[in-house]
């Protein structure tokens, strides 16, 4: 007969940079069950909106989590583009593609150096550390910033970028594809990584869609869903194929995502190439009233914007699901029947952004 | 700088912050920051550490665990508060679930401002908590001696 | 790529079979929201199948109780707990009830009054 015992995890834990708990079931080493208690982070950041002037709240959008900053602040401005019907100039949105997918470059690589950082493998978190460096430097130099930056604004963006910052941002992602294959290999073709990695946590397609999975997760199972085909901001231009993978294990998720960071650095590529001439802003006047759902393609998958406007400076409601929303409930079907050791890894391949989900 | 009398290691905890300060302090430690070249590493053991860093503006789940982090540091220790919302609460500040800064719950010797904090910001933050950190220990030693 | 993307109207007495054939059908739940309105509240799920979404919307008093959708669909259940905790909506029989629990917020449902 096996021993049953309850584990607690967190929400201090050296692998994770934010706080979650778990309360682990164990019949000796095994995972029976996973029971999750989040709030370490809940800040109540959708109540500000009935508060904040509409126009303002991008800035508190955007600060829902650090990582995610640029999308939340697209999303938000997106949804209510939609609901008072504003027309944004074409550069405008290809330069919001353009720093969508800086964001993701970002997202992935700081993904990949906590992944290395999980499995004991120091010096290839340091390198895919470094690699970012390079992207946070662009933020920098277009923005100002480098995590949140606050460009977005209701009608536009804030910030243009001209020919030799086009040209810099180009090269800069060719220098970075070229640095980025021997750290790939580490992660695909590296005999530990791959036995540490493969068979681990298997997700099914059908689990996938029947526990709401999104984003790499999904595509790793071998479901072709990218939100970025809706066509938002310029990528009905761009030409974009949703990367998948059968297996559904970690390394499948490891793999989904090291081929996305190179597909971000050829959309920033196509996009910078076709970017058009113009402004990159458009006025907004009177307030908005109505409602609507837009779905933006996040690092971490898809996420949703509801805003619910009554016609004056304060929005009723707004509501943000995030990818890890969606991710946890599929994790923890996976953690089941997984060893104990295994369990702060799989976590990790997740991409769990706690301060997201709790918002 | 002086020479440092010691080789202090860090826990960092995210107290309900957006995650911005937390890869910022994350940043630190990595080749082009390197806060390793100080003899400072970056630990997960509250047992172990010196320094807090700590990121947010603490809600009334997290209150308790910040606390308990805080007394679970061997003595002298110092706490640096990084990001405008560690030390006031920032844009955070009017949420319903956020009750404003750390030093609402345990005391703060370092305030590192910014949103989010920058790196630079961050390694001069602890810099000046190494130099609180030693008048600490000396103090603390005297005070053993005497009593 | 145009996709559809539409808010309908449903009845309490529609609304879990209409769940079922979503599900039948290879539907997965997108999000779980609600907003307040004077007198209750108005619950929207959202369903997605490829790149169409559709939000099915319920409109509810504000003692009256809606069932939890955990039984068809399980990865559900931390949204509906959220609905509970900060609105106070009454969601019947969740597989993995908190019981307001969840967040541990200071205080009980911030959502149920304006400002």
């Amino acid at each position: 007969m096996a021993k049953r015992s309850i584990v607690p995890f967190g929400p201090q834990h050296p692998v994770l940079p934010e706080p979650i708990h778990l309360d682990l079931v164990l019949e000796d080493e095994v995972v029976v069950d996973a029971v999750p208690s989040i709030g370490f982070v809940h800040r109540g950041l959708e109540k500000l909106v009935e508060t904040k002037d509409f126009k303002e709240y991008v800035y508190i959008a955007e600060r829902v989590c650090g990582i995610c900053s640029f999308g939340h602040g697209l999303g938000y401005c997106q949804t209510l583009e939609q609901i008072m019907n504003v027309e944004v100039p074409p550069r405008a949105r290809y330069l919001r593609t353009i720093w969508m997918e800086m964001s993701r470059v970002h997202s992935h690589l700081l993904w990949l150096g906590l992944l290395a950082d999980a499995m004991g493998f120091e010096s290839l978190f340091m390198e895919s550390w470094k690699l970012r460096e390079k992207i946070l430097d662009m933020f920098d130099a277009t923005t100002g910033g480098r995590v949140i930056f606050s460009v977005n604004c209701i009608g536009g963006v804030l910030k243009d970028m001209d020919e030799t910052m086009l040209k810099n941002i180009v090269d800069t992602c060719n220098e970075m594809e070229k640095e980025l294959k021997p750290i790939a290999d580490a992660f695909l073709r590296d005999y530990t990584t791959g036995s540490r990695l493969r068979g681990l946590g298997v997700l099914t397609p059908e689990q996938a869609t029947l526990m709401g999975a999104v984003g790499p997760m999904l595509r790793a199972s071998g479901i072709a869903y990218d939100a970025r085909k809706l066509g938002y901001a310029a990528y009905d231009e761009l030409d974009l194929e949703p990367i998948t993978s059968n297996d559904g294990d970690s390394y499948a998720r490891c793999e989904v995502r090291i081929r996305e960071i190179s597909q971000s650095f050829d959309l920033i590529r196509q996009a910078a190439a076709r970017i058009p001439a113009g402004p990159i802003a458009v006025p907004v006047k009177g307030f908005p009233k109505g409602e609507y759902f837009t779905r933006i393609e996040q690092p971490r998958g898809e996420a949703i914007y509801y805003v619910k406007a009554n016609g004056t400076k304060f929005i009723d409601r707004f509501r943000l699901r995030t990818p890890t929303t969606s991710n946890i409930p599929p994790m923890l079907n996976m953690l089941k029947g997984c060893q104990l050791a295994d369990v702060p890894l799989l976590i990790l391949t997740i991409d769990p952004c706690i301060s997201c989900t709790e918002r | 700088m002086k020479k440092l009398a010691k080789s202090p290691w860090l826990l960092h905890y995210d107290a309900s912050s957006c995650n911005g300060c937390d890869i910022e302090v994350l940043a630190c430690t990595t080749p082009k920051y390197d806060i390793e070249r100080f003899g400072i590493i970056n630990t997960g053991d509250p047992f172990q550490a010196d320094i807090l860093l700590i990121t947010g503006g603490v809600n009334a789940q997290c209150e308790s665990v910040v606390k308990q982090l805080y007394e679970q540091m061997p003595n002298p220790k110092v706490v640096v508060a990084v990001g405008i919302c560690a030390c006031t609460g920032g844009v955070f500040k009017d949420c319903y679930n956020i009750k404003g800064g750390i030093d609402t719950v345990i005391p703060v010797d370092v305030y590192v401002p910014g949103c989010a904090a920058r790196p630079q910001a961050i390694i001069d933050g602890v810099v000046k908590a190494l130099e609180i950190l030693e008048e600490k220990r000396r103090n603390y030693h005297e005070n053993k001696e005497e009593g | 790529m145009e996709a559809a993307n539409t808010i309908e109207p449903i009845t309490m007495a529609r609304f879990m079979p209409q769940v079922i054939r979503f599900k039948m059908d290879g539907w997965r739940v997108v999000q779980i929201c609600a907003a307040r309105l004077p007198d209750g509240y108005e619950l929207s799920y959202s369903f997605a199948k490829g790149y169409d979404m559709r939000t099915l919307r319920l409109t509810v008093a504000t003692e009256e109780s809606v069932p939890s959708i955990t039984q068809v669909y399980p990865g559900a259940f931390l949204q509906e707990n959220e609905a509970a905790e900060l609105f106070g909506v009454k969601v019947e029989s969740i597989q993995g009830d908190y019981h307001d629990k969840l967040y541990r917020i200071a205080r009980p449902t911030p959502f149920k009054e304006k400002g």
